[in-house]
């Protein structure tokens, strides 16, 4: 089973999203109800053949987590706090 | 498994080895369970004394799930399963985890019997309106006119208002969300988890295979915006006040708040007493 | 191990059989009780309620038997032995978790006050009619244990050694009763703690990474574990593997169904109970069990005075039934008469073990009274001739 991250960090950012793209079955709810904006599909697909969460704009993740409380598939959560790279 | 996983404080919680779970993409399910967890992971509760019983159903596989002392019991029968244990160690947390139709149709004698001896558990109750794991058939929440695979042309029966049926039973915690309301979800769990008595959360839910399928709500997320927008959160109302209609508004709050001695409060007193005076 | 000694009331006693049952389990070490009232098993309940208190029990009247069934199999997993009564109708509605706590392997006691039936029946009087319920009423293939006490002191003994052989094979255990043992009373002698037997639960010594609840022992009985312990097990009523996780394929169901018969069926004489007064030479073998065998015992009597040479087999431990005990005096005695208070249920297996080198006749009985001797004497008769 394949797993990625995919995570991009800038000095800016307030929080980090992961995405566990193997346990996404797609439905969007993370995207849609992401307060700001991080998340939107991806344009390949996992394994399964669903298209998932993929961070656009990760500088603008705060870290709330709300992606984390909705996702049924436990397929997303973020991390508070600065991280350098 | 990847190495960022367990960066996630709530995978500890999940039996790792039957991920993923067997719900449909979209389902609320997964969301409840979710917000359950995190709100176990933020209490001051030990884990080894947490217990989750369910029974039959969508709902009812969550027991499959959690990384906890899990039962997955006969349909309709989680609650007088949880009040075995709970007697036998009073020690346990025990909560009840499942569907409108495993606790408030088949187990619905037992609902109301263990509100009404305030059997300190804490019952989750998602309500999709629907059996949903058989096919999605007309259960004891379903909507009139809404279409099930056994109301074909619509329901007519008049649904319970479950806050209603566990306040008049004797429960002393009650609440309603959907799945839209994580943060005030989470929040309810905690209150009930921390709570003595017979606590009780209703969690309305998308079922985007069945129910909503059937009844005009595209997916799963289009049924969690329609909950965000039809929702009406009140502070207390009456229960009597918050029946469910047919796609018309949500009434979601806490309704319930109150304490009375538990059934083994009173066993316990009797039984001091009477031992005190039959030396 | 031995039971606790405050809570056994040693010395002897003018005990109802529903008396003596209570007793029992307090010596076994039962501490939960869920039942539901119904006659003629009630005042084993009564009892219960006024004597847990001082025991460090926990009983509860449930709102029916369909939740007092299945609160003993959580108060089981809990650490507790538990326990419910009832009779006909209520068993009838405890079968699906019956069936739950066999596919669970959970350890406990169903005790079953026969009345006679079908439906409502006859609630004060006694009957047999729930033997063959007892072994098969539970829907899909699973074995069970199944008492039948005679007599007030053997309520007492064969409760304790209910709830030993529930602990020792990790399955639910009928006790098979009827309105006449439990509403008699009798001396019971109450013997000193230390001389009485306890199976204590084999909980396992494992630790909670490497422990598989579903794993048996050479016995084909796999060990238990409480909730609280950190074990964190799952038990379903679905087919599932060694860990208690839900696997629904035929490949699964092979391993687990057949290990849940034979577990029983393979351990049977170690579970055999019998009470054989069986001269050389018998040409005629009455069997019976329960409350039919005290009747019995008179008819045999009398047949032996008129010079029929006559054995008696009484079965205690009924389930599994005790077919090499039944194939070898099929060997030597030429016939069975089978008194049971029913319409022919034992009589079947009595008839199916035989294997036509005896033959198998059986004394019908409707319900409502015990035999007359002369009934099971005409039936001698009518099997010598």
């Amino acid at each position: 089973m394949k797993n990625e991250t995919k995570k991009k960090v800038s000095q800016k950012s307030r929080g980090e999203v992961y995405i566990t793209r193997e346990r996404c079955k797609g439905c969007g709810i993370c995207i849609k109800f992401c307060p700001s904006g991080v998340l939107a599909f991806s344009e390949d697909f996992n394994s399964k053949g669903f298209h998932t969460p993929i961070a656009v704009k990760p500088e603008d993740c705060t870290g709330c987590n709300l992606c984390s409380l909705y996702c049924p598939d436990f397929a997303i959560f973020a991390v508070r706090g600065k991280k350098s790279k | 498994m990847n190495d960022f996983l367990m960066m996630n404080p709530v995978e500890k919680y999940l039996r790792q080895d039957r991920m993923p779970h067997i719900w449909c993409p979209g389902c609320g399910i997964g969301t409840s369970l979710n917000c359950f967890i995190r709100a176990l992971d933020e209490s001051e509760l030990n884990p080894d004394k947490v217990c989750v019983v369910s029974g039959i159903g969508c709902t009812g596989r969550v027991a499959g799930y959690v990384n906890l002392d899990s039962y997955h019991t006969t349909h309709g029968r989680a609650i007088p399963f949880a009040t075995g244990l709970k007697l036998a160690n009073p020690e346990l947390k025990v909560v009840v985890f499942s569907g409108d139709g495993d606790l408030i149709a088949i187990g619905g004698n037992h609902f109301i019997h263990a509100a009404q001896k305030n059997m300190d558990i804490t019952v989750i109750c998602v309500n999709n309106f629907n059996y949903a794991m058989t096919g999605g058939q007309y259960g004891p929440t379903t909507p009139v006119s809404a279409l099930t695979s056994t109301a074909p042309y619509g329901g007519y029966q008049m649904p319970f208002n479950l806050p209603k049926l566990a306040e008049s039973a004797g429960a002393v915690y009650v609440a309603r969300w959907t799945t839209y309301h994580v943060r005030q979800m989470k929040k309810s769990f905690q209150e009930a988890l921390a709570k003595k008595g017979f606590s009780f959360v209703e969690v309305i839910s998308q079922c985007p295979t069945l129910y909503g399928r059937r009844n005009k709500f595209r997916d799963g997320l289009a049924h969690m915006e329609w909950f965000k927008e039809n929702s009406v959160v009140k502070d207390h109302p009456a229960t009597s006040e918050i029946s469910l209609g047919f796609r018309t508004y949500t009434l979601v709050g806490k309704f319930l708040d109150i304490e009375r001695p538990t059934f083994l409060d009173a066993m316990n007193e009797q039984h001091s007493h009477i031992r005190e005076h039959h030396k | 191990m031995k039971p606790e000694q405050d809570y056994v009331l040693t010395g002897t006693h003018f005990f109802k059989g529903n008396d003596a049952v209570c007793e029992g389990a307090i010596t076994a070490g039962c501490r939960f009780v869920a039942g539901y009232p119904i006659t003629p098993s009630t005042g084993i309940i009564e009892r219960i309620a006024l004597r847990f208190p001082f025991v460090g029990g926990a009983f509860i009247q449930m709102e029916d038997e369909l939740s007092s069934s299945i609160a003993i199999t959580g108060a089981v997993w809990a650490g507790s032995k538990a326990m419910t009564v009832t009779s006909g109708p209520g068993f009838s509605l405890m079968m699906e978790n019956i069936g739950f706590a066999a596919m669970t392997e959970t350890p406990c006691v169903f005790v079953n006050v026969q009345r006679g039936g079908p439906s409502t029946g006859l609630p004060t009087l006694p009957g047999q009619g729930d033997m063959m319920q007892a072994r098969w009423g539970s829907h899909g293939d699973y074995a069970i244990i199944a008492l039948s006490p005679d007599s007030p002191q053997e309520c007492y003994n064969l409760i304790i050694q209910a709830f030993n052989f529930s602990e020792q094979f990790r399955v639910p255990v009928m006790f098979m009763m009827d309105e006449c043992v439990a509403h008699m009373s009798e001396r019971v002698v109450i013997p000193p703690a230390e001389e009485i037997d306890i199976f204590p639960r084999r909980y396992t010594t494992q630790s909670p990474e490497t422990f598989e609840l579903f794993r048996p022992g050479p016995d084909l009985v796999p060990d238990m574990v409480k909730a609280g312990d950190g074990y964190h097990v799952h038990i379903t009523g679905l087919t599932h593997d060694e860990k208690g996780y839900p696997e629904i394929t035929p490949e699964c169901q092979a391993e687990l169904i057949p290990r849940l018969i034979n577990k029983i069926r393979f351990n049977e004489k170690k579970i055999r109970i019998v009470q054989r007064d069986i001269p050389e030479n018998a040409e005629v073998v009455v069997v019976s069990y329960g409350i039919t065998s005290r009747i019995v015992t008179r008819a045999v009597d009398m047949a032996r005075a008129e010079g029929i040479n006559a054995g008696v087999l009484r079965l205690i431990v009924v389930w599994p039934f005790p077919e090499e005990v039944i194939r070898d005096l099929a060997g030597s005695t030429k016939a069975f008469v089978v008194a049971e208070m029913n319409y022919g249920q034992v009589s079947l297996e009595v008839e199916r073990c035989a294997a036509g080198k005896a033959r198998v006749s059986n004394v019908p009985h409707a319900g409502g009274t015990v035999h007359e001797p002369e009934q099971i004497l005409f039936a001698i008769h009518e099997a010598m001739r």
